[in-house]
């Protein structure tokens, strides 16, 4: 009977362990976001939004620019990546015995680890280096590069899901090919596509290392695509890492704004997700 | 109209696919073939960025390849103003701060499987856990850097003052504390999705001869889910590795070999954030390349691996 007792003792110590441990885990998710948000939101107010940064030593001043390079960054990289990757996407699925695609497969699970810092100097080699500058464009075509995998991979594992009866449907009402899969399979696959988009927008909108040889930053309001821009996630750094403390102040309120940004997108694409879900 | 009912008809001939009796055949198949060659552009787009990066990153870093050969990666010298450049101290910091890092992870990471994969798989407690994991692994590296000098610098200096050592407070140790925080996801999610993946007819088996909840977990699925479990781990890694910007932030970018876990020093990644700017010639350049490029095969053959070892073992189940 003792040993009854010390296997059920055993099996729930390990039970509330377990339970502890993975809660002490996510603590710092909580700690990160109290601390944003305790030390950005005093930050940011009316002027703090629509101004650009001012030098040393004069207080005020806001980061206007970093949120409207962040936004070209954001729409030239989606331009690029969202019609190559969803067409990369439907290749997979429709030919997936293809070379080609297998290829493909390979390529997107190599594109997916690729450090982002090594992604920046791919994008200073082939596009700074010839043009001789830095510029928005070059920071958004390295972002593109980046958000790819994530709308191929969502893209390929949606329309594996829509049965076969729907395409034949389509044809048996002698609808041609293309138009099948543009206006009845990517539309009933729209949930997990859109998903896709969210989720790389999510990604490339946070982050700093593809943008420091490309974009590199501008602490003036720029909107040439030619020309380097700033970003919010390259303000944060630059100021988080310089010595004073009115910038580490303003790096607060970014932090606090691409926070709520970015995690804004990841909660909007699990609600997409549970919604729209496909069903059949 | 005449004209384009007439060209209609020349392509039906030649064997073009046809729709039957529709207006627009020509255009049907000519409009067929635009879509799949669109498909097979955007895949070999793709495919060439990929190909692209790796030849591209060899080139750049051939005056450096040539100019120091293997010695760049054992020779410890990092000095720009005599234009010498050994890579060993970036290895090192990279080896140390990532296997710290996964040491530090696979406790929590497993625990977070475990909770997910067998105690709570569905449920409101769930899908919170579930969701937290999920915005934990959304927060920009930045960020992390950020409220990592800020919190946690001033917690380690703390315990390095505690110990005994230099309070530099920032270090590799730093940085693999932030590393683990961030890679925690990432293995704990591969890690549920293998655990919920064990039959449950072995679990049945188990509790139909009296087995504890504890002694299945140890016995069947743990055992059973070893190397799925392995393979988010060496997942994990190679996030580890190719991690920049908070490590930058934390790891006190110092171009010596670290002489112990508490020191400064600088990873593969780190060193190229930091100093690629600055590199004013060309040997510089390419020897930063030349990091960025063992990086990049280094974190491939990691994934790689991974990723066979979890198709491998979802063949199996």
């Amino acid at each position: 009977m003792k040993n009854i007792e010390k296997r059920k003792l055993k099996n729930s110590v390990f039970k509330y362990s377990t339970v502890a441990i993975a809660i002490l885990a996510l603590l710092p998710l909580f700690f990160i976001i109290f601390y944003v948000f305790r030390k950005g939101l005093p930050v940011i107010n009316w002027e703090f939004l629509t101004s650009v940064p001012k030098s040393i030593g004069e207080s005020g001043g806001g980061i206007l620019n970093a949120m409207v390079g962040t936004l070209m960054l954001v729409i030239i990289a989606s331009a690029i990546a969202v019609p190559i990757g969803i067409f990369a996407g439907v290749l997979i699925s429709e030919h997936p015995d293809n070379i080609i695609s297998k290829m493909l497969n390979l390529s997107v699970e190599i594109l997916q680890g690729i450090p982002s810092i090594v992604i920046g100097l791919i994008g200073y080699i082939w596009i700074v280096r010839q043009m001789g500058h830095f510029s928005a464009l070059s920071g958004g075509i390295t972002l593109s590069i980046m958000m790819l995998p994530m709308i191929i991979k969502h893209t390929k594992e949606t329309l594996e899901l829509i049965p076969d009866t729907l395409k034949e449907s389509a044809y048996a009402l002698g609808i041609p090919y293309y138009n099948t899969l543009l206006k009845v399979i990517l539309p009933s696959g729209l949930s997990g596509i859109f998903t896709g988009i969210l989720l790389g927008l999510a990604r490339i909108a946070g982050e700093t290392a593809p943008l420091l040889f490309t974009a590199f930053g501008n602490s003036y309001l720029n909107v040439d695509i030619l020309k380097p821009v700033a970003a919010l996630p390259l303000l944060i750094y630059n100021y988080a890492t310089s010595p004073y403390q009115e910038w580490h102040k303003i790096s607060w309120g970014a932090s606090c704004i691409l926070v709520i940004f970015v995690l804004t997108l990841n909660i909007i694409s699990r609600l997409v997700i549970k919604k729209w879900k496909i069903k059949y | 109209m005449g004209k384009k009912s007439l060209r209609n008809k020349k392509n039906n001939k030649s064997g073009g696919e046809s729709y039957s009796s529709s207006d627009f055949p020509f255009l049907w198949s000519f409009k067929n073939k635009l879509f799949n060659s669109g498909l097979f552009l955007a895949g070999i787009t793709v495919i060439l960025i990929v190909a692209g990066i790796f030849v591209s990153l060899i080139i750049a870093s051939l005056p450096s390849i040539k100019e120091f050969g293997i010695d760049f990666l054992f020779s410890t010298k990092w000095n720009p103003v005599i234009e010498k450049f050994g890579a060993l101290p970036f290895l090192v910091g990279t080896l140390l701060t990532s296997f710290l890092a996964l040491a530090i992870c696979i406790p929590f990471s497993l625990a977070i499987s475990i909770l997910l994969g067998e105690y709570f798989t569905e449920g409101w407690f769930a899908s919170l856990v579930k969701t937290l994991t999920e915005l934990l692994a959304g927060i920009p590296s930045v960020i992390y850097g950020f409220w990592g000098m800020f919190f946690l610098v001033p917690v380690v200096r703390y315990l390095e003052n505690v110990i005994g050592v230099q309070p530099y407070g920032i270090g590799i140790f730093t940085s693999s504390l932030i590393l683990a925080i961030m890679i925690i996801p990432y293995s704990a999610s591969l890690g549920r999705d293998v655990i919920e993946m064990v039959p449950s007819e072995y679990k049945e088996a188990a509790y139909s001869l009296g087995a504890t909840r504890f002694e299945v977990i140890k016995k069947i699925i743990l055992p059973y889910s070893r190397s799925g479990i392995f393979a988010g781990i060496i997942l994990a890694l190679g996030r580890a590795v190719g991690e920049t910007m908070a490590v930058t932030m934390l790891i006190g970018n110092s171009n010596k070999m670290p002489d112990s876990i508490f020191s400064p020093g600088n990873t593969m990644a780190s060193v190229i954030a930091n100093e690629f700017n600055e590199s004013t010639f060309e040997l510089y350049t390419s020897s930063l390349i030349e990091i960025g490029a063992v990086l990049f095969i280094v974190t491939i053959v990691i994934n790689l691996v991974g990723k066979y070892i979890i198709k491998k073992f979802e063949v199996e189940t």
